[in-house]
């Protein structure tokens, strides 16, 4: 049965308060979830508040310049910061996205930041993503193909065939879609969830890929595949535009189309 | 270091509720209402088989503000649960995942609900007077 309440141990509280330096003109206030795994305390939210004028554009900015300035205890993923790695996945002003792509003025009022839902917190920010990354292995990501190999070409693709890629070889996998799945926050021990789903169409739609019945067999399941209820979260949230439901969707047809 | 047990990040205490989200668990709600509104037809039919002095104890209830306030609700819950269930019918053949496509079929669903009960209640409102 789903837990819809945080457990007492992951309820969370109000924290300090970080005042801007004086004079400051352009004041955002930054809510984030805080929580020390070596102070044994409930998970705080405290408010930081940025001077928009010395800090850059986007929400990442923000987060870096509460680091460098405010509070050097802050802890966050990032890396490329341009939508490309995925580290910055977090849940901003109530929906998931990357923090390097989501522009600080796209929010209205304060800037409330939490770490990706119903996941296990490692440090403030950063969510431990050890199970995600086991269901994406889960659906094996790699073509698979029967002997031998063509001994003078490359495996060629039509257009056509390439063009089904598309819209699927894009994810980054940050997990923004998954954890803002509600089946998927109930279900995860088994259900794959709308990441690891889009990868596994992504290999199901594969013309050089000759391992579709025994993928389909796999997701043969009551859980892996058919959890998902299409609520859609996932396509709405996802920061590449990507759209998850509707690869889950076309996997549930490949499963009708084969019988 | 000490093993401290990890919190859990919270979920729908912050995620924003969004037309996606709201109008599933409202399918979801609604279909429980339709077992709870196919209990009360049941009693309603049954009293009436059963004899003049159940069928009208039965007609009373239904007939008070609570048990038309239920029936307002079944009848909701089934336009809604129609309607979205077409909704459901065409993601099922893959079609209409586009977000924009999404929130246009579900704002549909939305005002085909209000407009079918609206309708329904009208209808039996001034067509049942005589009785």
């Amino acid at each position: 049965m789903a837990e819809f309440a945080l457990p007492a141990n992951s309820k969370v509280g109000k924290g300090k308060v970080v005042k801007a330096p004086a004079g400051a003109q352009r004041i955002k206030k930054f809510n984030v979830y805080r929580w020390n795994p070596d102070d044994g305390n409930n998970p705080v939210v405290d408010t930081y508040e940025v001077d928009l004028d010395t800090c850059g554009p986007m929400v990442l900015d923000g987060l870096i310049k509460i680091k460098n300035d405010l509070d050097p205890t802050l802890a966050f993923r990032r890396s490329c910061r341009e939508g490309v790695c995925g580290s910055c996945a977090m849940n901003i002003d109530g929906t998931n996205t990357l923090a390097c792509t989501k522009a600080t003025e796209a929010v209205s009022g304060d800037v409330n930041i939490y770490p990706l839902p119903h996941t296990s917190v490692i440090k403030d920010l950063v969510p431990d993503l050890t199970n995600f990354y086991a269901q994406y292995a889960s659906i094996e990501p790699w073509m698979k193909t029967a002997p031998p190999a063509p001994a003078t070409t490359e495996r060629l693709q039509s257009r056509e065939d390439r063009a089904k890629l598309d819209g699927l070889w894009e994810c980054i996998l940050c997990a923004c879609c998954s954890t803002s799945c509600p089946s998927y926050w109930w279900n995860s021990d088994r259900y794959l969830g709308p990441a690891a789903l889009l990868q596994s169409y992504r290999w199901l739609i594969d013309s050089r890929d000759e391992d579709t019945g025994n993928r389909l067999d796999d997701l043969e399941d009551p859980f892996k595949l058919y959890r998902c209820h299409t609520i859609m979260n996932c396509a709405k949230t996802c920061p590449k535009s990507l759209n998850p439901a509707e690869a889950i969707a076309s996997i549930k047809q490949m499963m009708v189309e084969r019988r | 270091m000490a093993q401290v047990e990890r919190p859990l990040s919270p979920h729908l205490q912050i995620y924003k509720p969004q037309i996606s989200s709201v109008l599933s668990i409202l399918h979801r709600l609604t279909g429980i209402g339709l077992a709870v509104g196919t209990l009360l037809l049941t009693w309603w039919l049954t009293a009436a088989a059963y004899g003049a002095a159940a069928f009208t104890h039965a007609q009373g209830f239904m007939a008070s503000w609570v048990g038309q306030l239920l029936l307002l609700g079944f009848t909701f819950a089934f336009f809604y649960h129609l309607s979205n269930g077409i909704r459901h019918m065409f993601w099922d053949i893959g079609k209409g995942f586009a977000i924009e496509t999404m929130n246009k079929t579900g704002w549909l669903v939305v005002i085909a609900t209000v407009v079918f009960t609206a309708l329904t209640w009208f209808l039996g409102m001034t067509m049942g007077g005589s009785a």
